[in-house]
């Protein structure tokens, strides 16, 4: 069953502008869709906001940019599942699964709070280095195990055991108790402290990482019977997964270094998105990006207002809505080896 | 002149396991590789693919050798049907068929009507026009393998290459896509097992064994008593009651 693509992307991009408007709106100020429009064209210098300073504030400086940023996550960390996914052929890979996410916390934990790098290193290059390494070591040792799917898999929960244990490791020997509490809300993926510098960096590696895997669309396809069919049907291979698993960290990397390691977004909604879509992927990853950043906006809006005035951390609503969908889909490839 | 393999040889974790083959298929030709497990025949079909380079000699296509040419350049000319091939992926039999055009189609641009020409032709071609929509994982291994040849059709090759096409597949399978890949007006290199289905379909057949050609000609030539005994240790007896006298083999008991 497949539907009409052109037709599911214009539909997606209407829904996330709409979801993205109407997010804004729920909370404990009284919003209103107009308002967040009038905010919004006031501030790109066109017309004037109706809003009392204060109202102007929570739409421009607090609402408007988290959500945005909600959007950007979401997006990225469901192109970074799809492309992990069919490169790796494997359904469960994904930044968080395989452990980069978590590789990514711990570079940039070590730099807030060891200051390693001594202020020379910003926040997200640390991100991005741990992403690497991680990255680096989970193919390693995927490839000495015997490089089959499900040991990119296990290698991938060993990194990111691993990373965590050296994440907290760090934080709770050397950060006090301030630090702590901050860098554990972020650890578990959280988007509260998004600001449009985020929204910025964030923004333009996914959209440079769009393009690029974009551009690598047909190639990926041509993964579906493993390395050596594509390699068969011309994909350099060796210089494919170099770029894309760049891209993909690098991506991570930025990510995390903004919002903490958000899960099971990359896992869940490419598959969801091929089951309507199709398995191509100049399809495929575009889809992906428009459900994921739907997908997150709506659990953010959800996180930030479920318990209020309490905050829950967007990565424990993922993983709650997440876990159940990860057995779903070892469930469907059971049968598939 | 084509594809041709000059004297390859290549070496595995020390082991030598081709050493000094070569192999110039004629133009249009059928070619089957024979030979016992692990004499070989694998290796010498990837290095003709491209997908591994030999230690020792050279592959060329039109003379220019293999690894010199662009891994794209190359694709359009030859193509590969592997032993069994297996997807994560739920592709239809269309979706499948259509990867035979990745490398003729350039990134950001959509089908051109001659991929689509291309991927219908296939389709007629194997017989399977009305089952484009079919989903790959309901498909049985014989229709499988099917689908794994109009891939290489839309992929327009002169030069195709098969691992051990028939292994899973039941007799009426066997045959069916022998006949399918016999018809096709490519060059072919097909390693097999079974010496009565290359008897019945090749052309000519060259007989790997411990990494060497041990001999090379028509079934009829190749294809004796003496040979099966020296390379497989099988007693066996050869009649010449084939089609056009083709050679039929029939096994009699191992050599003590």
């Amino acid at each position: 069953m497949t539907v009409r693509p052109l037709a599911l992307g214009v539909a997606g991009a209407l829904l996330l502008a709409v979801s993205v408007a109407l997010a804004i709106t729920i909370g404990p100020a009284d919003i209103r869709v107009e308002d967040v429009w009038s905010t919004v064209v006031a501030h790109l210098g066109v017309g004037t906001s109706e809003l009392t300073p204060i109202r102007d504030g929570i739409v421009w400086q607090l609402r408007l940019p988290r959500t945005l940023l909600a959007a950007v996550c979401g997006a990225g960390l469901a192109v970074c599942g799809a492309v992990m996914q069919s490169l790796l052929r494997n359904p469960l890979a994904d930044p968080f699964v395989l452990g980069v996410s978590s590789g990514a916390s711990t570079g940039a934990v070590a730099v807030v709070v060891l200051g390693i790098g001594g202020g020379l290193v910003s926040v997200p290059a640390g991100a991005f280095l741990g992403a690497l390494v991680s990255f680096a070591l989970v193919l390693l040792l995927s490839h000495t195990l015997g490089g089959s799917t499900d040991r990119v898999v296990l290698a991938g929960v060993a990194a990111m055991q691993l990373f965590s244990a050296l994440t907290s490791f760090v934080v709770m020997t050397a950060a006090d108790a301030e630090t702590t509490r901050g860098v554990l809300f972020w650890l578990l993926g959280s988007l509260s402290g998004a600001g449009w510098t985020d929204v910025g960096v964030c923004g333009a590696v996914l959209a440079v990482a769009l393009v690029v895997c974009l551009s690598y669309a047909r190639t990926l396809d041509a993964f579906a019977f493993g390395q050596d069919a594509a390699a068969a049907l011309g994909v350099s291979v060796a210089r494919t997964r170099l770029v894309l698993l760049s891209v993909t960290a690098l991506l991570t990397a930025a990510l995390v270094s903004s919002a903490g390691a958000i899960g099971f977004v990359g896992l869940v909604l490419p598959h969801a998105v091929r089951a309507l879509a199709g398995p191509g992927h100049a399809r495929l990853l575009p889809l992906s990006a428009l459900a994921g950043a739907v997908f997150l906006v709506w659990v953010d809006t959800l996180a930030r207002t479920v318990l209020d005035p309490q905050e829950v951390p967007v990565g424990v609503v993922t993983s709650l809505i997440g876990v159940p969908a990860f057995v779903a889909v070892l469930y469907r490839t059971r049968g598939a080896r | 002149m084509s594809l041709r393999a000059d004297r390859v040889g290549r070496t595995i974790d020390g082991h030598l396991i081709l050493d000094g083959v070569t192999l110039a298929p004629e133009p249009g030709s059928v070619v089957g590789l024979l030979g016992p497990n692990g004499s070989g025949k694998s290796t010498l079909l990837r290095l003709l693919a491209g997908l591994l380079a030999p230690t020792a000699g050279v592959v060329t296509l039109d003379g220019s050798p293999l690894a010199d040419l662009p891994r794209r350049e190359v694709a359009r000319r030859l193509a590969v049907v592997e032993q069994q091939a297996d997807s994560q992926v739920e592709l239809t039999v269309i979706d499948v068929v259509r990867l035979g055009r990745v490398p003729h189609r350039r990134a950001w641009t959509p089908a051109t009507a001659r991929d689509e020409d291309a991927v219908r032709a296939a389709l007629a071609r194997t017989g399977l026009a009305d089952r484009t929509h079919q989903p790959w994982h309901t498909l049985s291994g014989g229709e499988r393998q099917r689908v794994q040849i109009a891939r290489t059709l839309a992929q327009e090759p002169r030069e195709l290459l098969l691992d051990e096409p028939t292994n899973h597949l039941d007799i009426h399978h066997q045959l069916d896509l022998l006949n399918l890949v016999a018809g096709l007006p490519v060059t072919t290199v097909v390693a097999l097992h079974d010496l009565n289905l290359a008897a019945m379909y090749c052309d000519h057949v060259a007989v790997l064994h411990t990494g060497r050609v041990h001999a090379c000609g028509t079934p009829g030539d190749v294809l004796t008593e003496e040979l099966i005994a020296e390379v497989y240790g099988v007693r066996a007896a050869v009649t010449r009651d084939g089609a056009d006298g083709r050679p039929h083999v029939r096994f009699l008991g191992t050599l003590a």
